[in-house]
């Protein structure tokens, strides 16, 4: 747990970067840091590991104030992924992947071991690269190892600023769905800073977002989009924020809300879709094909009804109505 | 590229071929003859001149480079324009300068000679280390102090491996052109080959002229030859290629 306790930044010359920001992340959450550039959120992530100081306030790691530890040891517990990776390129592979271990005072064995098990949960040859330099890697790869380098030493946090950032968005997308993918195996506590509202809403359990120092509103994607507390948050996360909260629900939550159409009686060829599939490709879907509705199906492949545009309308009504409750299913989408 | 590589190889063939056909010429001419007619005071100028270089070379990688490590320090980054200021104007005075002026101050002689080309070595060596180290990126050290890097660890880990390039071939620099500038050490009263090559332009005698310059030229070519494959040795293999294209 990371606890954020009125904490201020302030530079020479008086400029607030961070001001009196109060939250906490819980155990096995991603917190999104998002905003503008310019609005703190960097300077927030660095105060954690004291790669910036703090000017007051306090910040807490499972209630142990970070100002009385030792700040080598502090960062040595602490993951750190950065934009284009920061990969030492006088190193190879093997050793970067390993640093941590290798200033912990791990054994070789232990480090090579560690070396095998990381590069298989990124999905990359462990013997292949062990000898390769990062120049040798692509973006994409170079970045999977750069998140390789901050588990090494299995730390409980990890601290992300704008890791897929420099990627192209094909990639970038896969990366995003490999990481939550391995985040479901080793559940850290994330902090994870990002400009793009899409990357916020898919990565985040929940999001801080940032103006100006300050926190306009820290909750979860699916409430930031339906209930924004104030015009710049509104603005923020965009017109369209109703289509882009539709990929945080998936045909599944629809059914339990207000349930499918019937199966159409004609013969029908359109395209079908799967029950795990989110509303807001769906919608799509059922916009490009100009029909009335798509055919769902579930897991085994057997047609288990249809979704209409009109279902996710009553669908998304009844999400905003419903804030309150709290048995609303938010479940993220994994692929 | 390869364009560029075929041009170079085609200048690098030429020069070889020169070089043959000059010793063929200068050996026709009987004009390398007094480095076997009086092979012991060859071997006598041999030494003297090597151990100028080597000695005076020696003394400046061993102050230059821990100068260029502590100026790029962050506590003393202030000082950085003040040093390099200084081993600036130092790089400015000729050569022949440096050795009249130090000939004023500790007089006529071998230790004298090596202290000028000490000077005059050392803003090579210095401006490379800094160079080198100024260039390693940010976000490399910002990783590093992020990952939990003491400042020593980030120095030897990070900032020298990917400096190495840049401090190598400015000790590398700084020797090639000591070999050459050590030649003047004959006007102090210094030895070396210098003996041969001013007696030589005195005399008008292309002998010993030619006997003496020749093995510098060498000498210079030789030491430049083992430097790169030390450089090629010591600069870490993924630093190499990036090295080099930049």
């Amino acid at each position: 747990m990371i606890k954020f306790d009125h904490v201020t930044k302030m530079f020479q010359g008086g400029a607030k970067a961070v001001d009196d920001v109060n939250f906490t992340v819980e155990d096995g959450d991603i917190v999104v840091l998002l905003g503008p550039s310019g609005c703190g959120k960097t300077t927030l992530l660095r105060m954690v590991n004291r790669l910036e100081s703090i000017t007051s306030g306090d910040i807490s790691i499972d209630n142990k104030s970070i100002k009385r530890l030792n700040d080598i040891e502090l960062r040595r517990a602490i993951g750190y992924v950065i934009q284009s990776n920061g990969l030492f390129p006088n190193m190879t592979i093997e050793s970067n992947v390993t640093i941590v271990p290798q200033l912990l005072r791990w054994d070789a064995k232990k480090r090579h071991n560690r070396y095998k098990e990381l590069m298989q949960l990124i999905g990359l040859d462990p013997e292949k690269y062990a000898k390769r330099y990062p120049h040798e890697l692509s973006g994409g790869q170079q970045q999977r190892v750069g998140v390789a380098r901050a588990l090494a030493a299995d730390p409980p946090i990890l601290l992300m600023d704008e890791p897929f950032g420099a990627l192209d968005p094909i990639i970038r997308e896969k990366l995003q769905d490999e990481f939550l993918q391995i985040q479901t195996e080793v559940k850290k506590t994330i902090l994870f800073v990002s400009h793009d509202i899409d990357e916020a809403i898919k990565m985040g359990d929940k999001i801080a977002l940032l103006r100006d120092g300050k926190i306009m509103q820290y909750d979860r994607p699916a409430d930031l989009l339906t209930h924004p507390k104030n015009d710049f948050v509104s603005q923020f996360i965009g017109e369209d924020r109703m289509i882009k909260g539709l990929s945080l629900h998936t045909i599944k939550d629809l059914l339990r809300e207000v349930g499918l159409a019937e199966m159409p009686h004609q013969h029908y060829d359109g395209k079908t879709v799967a029950g795990s599939q989110n509303l807001r490709n769906t919608l799509s879907i059922l916009m490009n094909q100009g029909a009335e509705q798509v055919i769902v199906t579930d897991h085994n492949e057997q047609e288990i009804g249809a979704v209409t545009i009109d279902l996710i309308q009553r669908y998304i009504a009844k999400q905003i109505k419903g804030k309150t409750d709290a048995s609303l299913p938010f479940e993220r989408v994994v692929r | 590229m390869s364009r560029k590589k075929l041009i170079t190889n085609v200048v690098r063939y030429v020069l070889y071929a020169l070089m043959v056909l000059f010793f063929i010429w200068a050996l026709q001419h009987h004009y390398l003859a007094s480095i076997f007619t009086e092979s012991d005071k060859f071997f006598v100028m041999l030494k003297q001149h090597l151990k100028l270089v080597v000695v005076s070379s020696f003394l400046a990688i061993i102050i230059a480079v821990p100068a260029g490590i502590i100026v790029t320090r962050k506590s003393f980054k202030k000082a950085e324009w003040l040093v390099s200021n200084v081993a600036n104007l130092g790089q400015t005075i000729p050569s022949i300068a440096v050795l009249a002026l130090m000939m004023g101050v500790l007089g006529l002689g071998f230790k004298t000679a090596i202290f000028a080309l000490f000077i005059y070595s050392l803003l090579p060596i210095y401006r490379n280390t800094v160079a080198g180290i100024n260039s390693v990126n940010d976000k490399l050290i910002d990783a590093a102090k992020g990952m939990g890097f003491k400042p020593y660890q980030i120095l030897f880990r990070i900032e020298l491996p990917n400096a190495a390039y840049s401090i190598i071939a400015g000790a590398r620099t700084a020797i090639v052109l000591n070999i050459g500038t050590a030649a003047l050490a004959f006007l102090i009263g210094g030895g070396g080959f210098g003996t041969w090559i001013f007696t030589g332009i005195s005399l008008f005698n292309n002998d010993l002229l030619l006997s003496g310059a020749v093995p510098v030229i060498l000498l210079a070519i030789m030491a430049d030859y083992l430097l790169r494959l030390l450089e090629y040795l010591l600069v870490p293999k993924g630093v190499r290629r990036s090295a080099k294209t930049s």
